[in-house]
């Protein structure tokens, strides 16, 4: 199963340099103190976190030699880490980067059905980035939201307690570019038990 | 049932205030100062005496654990909180650190002055972006309050919380994988010895703890340890944050008393299984790592650490995975096995090599296209496993398998036989 994040080889296209930006540059001032000064290879996982969000979502090769730069480290040990994580994409990524859990607990409640309204309303197949460049959709391990399954993580954000339904609504609405509700879709307070919320 | 007063976690489901002015109504942070001045051996015994067991999976007591930790060792002392959660089934620790932040932080204080360390870090996974934003948030409220930082409540102790976010690795929920991530490498679990306690983060003395049990740790203190011992049965004290995950009328996180019956705990709390009691096929008791447990075994089986054990299975992280009876149990272990092959981290042959071809055999087996003799070959691959890792993914790869064979064995010989008639 393809996954932007599980690839081991790094983007071919070579783009152009890779600066931090001057927000982001005061940002990894904050970032390394949390750490001893003597260990700031600490800090590689915030900062190639940093540099894929300035990256439109994934790590060129350059923006990982920027990286090992700023941490003094070598830009294999950067690479590594880059492979090793499963949230680190080695190529580019759609606008919206739709991660639909696959794992037991929200196959049990239909994920398989979330898989198909994905590849019908964003026309491109798991693993894969539409032609629009609108969506990437894949399939990825336990999100850690077992009791609001079934749920997907769009960028930043969950979305659960879904059904088929409401998540093809959620993917017409980021297609037409309309705002969306994070969270529960059915109106439930995290994982509260009683079902006596309003929907 | 758990009666209200004796609940630890009052905002659970976040319908109060997570922030600063909410957690202070709840009673977090109120006496602080006087629990640091129980002293840390005092502190250290009181959580012993409670004999609260680790929330994150082992069992491990906690205050044995605590009191590992040197007492001068002439280096920085460390507390690593484990909010890695990534085990399926459990989501447990998402809701503490998004609506009650604030109690997790209060636990931190108390836990690293127990075990003598200035500096306390939360590994956070990385999916989690809106919990760790809420749990930041919670930070700088705190030291802006001189709840921590320079001489924290007033106690003369100085303590830092720093939030680090992983990155996606099921691995670095394993303590010394963790570690390795922290030191900004590949988190591949290391050889112990050296325990953490002796070197961990940075070499230094090090404890790694779950969420749940540090923040459980002042109420314990507050109330103290007769009152949590009192909860729940020996050696299996105290409440504890369940899961109820998939098929249950409302899937839900409840904190209910250790060892509540699992029917009840389905039934009073889920909304019972779907399609009724009779219609359940199987449960996981305690996340994907432990092995299932057949309808018959849960119409009895009590919910806490010794109880589970007996029955072949294992309290875990407390996440009870329902399945009824329409459910294909063989795929729903392969699913798992697909996890476990996926989230290898690939520094050992056993488990790098076994869970692949585990995972490849268990596909075919959901369709019957293997031999009889294969149904052996797969459990001597899972001893074979088994034990032989540097951690125990290994382990938990294994054990999903061998719980499926223990109790569903013909049910996969069925659909060999009926492929081989399909076939021939």
């Amino acid at each position: 199963m393809h996954h932007p994040g599980t690839n081991n080889k790094v983007y071919k296209k070579i783009n152009d340099n890779f600066e931090w930006s001057s927000e982001n540059f005061k940002k990894i001032s904050e970032i390394i103190k949390k750490y001893p000064s003597n260990r700031i290879q600490s800090a590689v996982i915030p900062l190639l976190d940093l540099a894929q969000r300035q990256n439109n979502g994934w790590l060129s090769k350059n923006s990982m030699e920027k990286v090992a730069e700023t941490l003094s480290m070598s830009y294999i040990r950067v690479l590594e880490v880059a492979t090793f994580y499963s949230m680190f994409n080695l190529e580019p990524i759609g606008k919206n980067f739709v991660q639909i859990c696959r794992t037991t607990p929200c196959w049990l409640r239909g994920s398989d059905k979330l898989s198909k309204v994905a590849q019908e309303v964003c026309e491109t197949n798991i693993g894969e980035t539409s032609d629009d460049e609108i969506f990437t959709v894949v399939e990825v391990e336990c999100l850690g939201a077992c009791c609001n399954a079934p749920m997907v993580q769009i960028n930043d954000d969950y979305y659960e307690d879904l059904d088929e339904e409401s998540f093809k609504k959620i993917l017409q609405d980021l297609k037409d570019n309309k705002s969306i509700k994070v969270g529960s879709q059915i109106g439930r307070k995290s994982s509260q038990p009683e079902r006596k919320f309003d929907a | 049932m758990l009666k209200e007063k004796d609940k630890i976690f009052k905002n659970l489901y976040g319908f109060e205030d997570w922030k600063l002015e909410g957690a202070k109504k709840r009673g977090i942070w109120s006496n602080t100062k006087e629990l640091i001045k129980m002293g840390s051996d005092k502190i250290v015994e009181e959580i012993k005496n409670s004999q609260l067991r680790g929330r994150g999976g082992a069992g491990f007591p906690a205050g044995l654990k605590w009191s590992f930790m040197p007492k001068d060792s002439g280096k920085d002392h460390y507390l690593v909180v484990n909010a890695d959660e990534s085990e399926p089934g459990t989501c447990k620790d998402r809701e503490i650190m998004r609506n009650d932040p604030h109690l997790l932080l209060e636990g931190c204080l108390v836990a690293a002055f127990a075990m003598h360390a200035h500096t306390c870090y939360i590994y956070i996974r990385g999916e989690y972006y809106s919990e760790s934003s809420n749990l930041q948030k919670a930070i700088d409220e705190a030291y802006a309050n001189n709840l921590i930082g320079k001489n924290a409540c007033g106690s003369g102790w100085d303590f830092d919380i720093y939030l680090h976010r992983g990155a996606g690795a099921y691995i670095c929920g394993e303590e010394t994988a963790l570690l390795e991530s922290l030191e900004g490498k590949k988190g591949q679990p290391r050889l112990k010895p050296p325990f953490p306690a002796g070197a961990g983060l940075y070499g230094c003395p090090t404890t790694v703890t779950n969420v749940e049990t540090i923040a459980v740790s002042p109420t314990i203190l507050r109330r103290g340890s007769k009152w949590f011992a009192n909860l729940g049965s020996a050696n299996n004290t105290g409440t504890k944050i369940f899961s109820i995950s998939g098929h249950v009328n409302n899937p839900c996180n409840v904190e209910e008393e250790m060892g509540i019956p699992l029917k009840d705990l389905i039934e009073k709390h889920a909304g019972g299984v779907i399609g009724g009691w009779e219609n359940l096929l199987a449960v996981i008791p305690g996340g994907a790592s432990v092995p299932l447990l057949p309808k018959s075994i849960c119409d009895t089986v009590k919910m806490d650490f010794d109880s589970l054990k007996e029955v072949q299975s294992g309290l875990g992280t407390a996440a009870v995975i329902v399945m009824n009876k329409s459910t294909d149990i063989v795929e729903a272990i392969a699913r798992l096995s697909h996890f476990y092959k996926h989230e290898s981290c690939g520094q050992c042959t056993p488990c790098r090599e076994g869970t692949g071809w585990m995972y490849r055999m268990m596909e075919k087996m959901i369709h019957g296209n293997v031999k009889h003799k294969d149904i052996d070959k797969i459990l001597d691959v899972t001893k074979q496993i088994e034990g032989h890792t540097i951690c125990a993914l290994g382990d938990a790869a294994a054990w999903p398998i061998q719980g499926l064979f223990r109790h569903f064995r013909p049910e996969i010989e069925k659909r060999i036989e009926e492929r081989n008639r399909r076939v021939a």
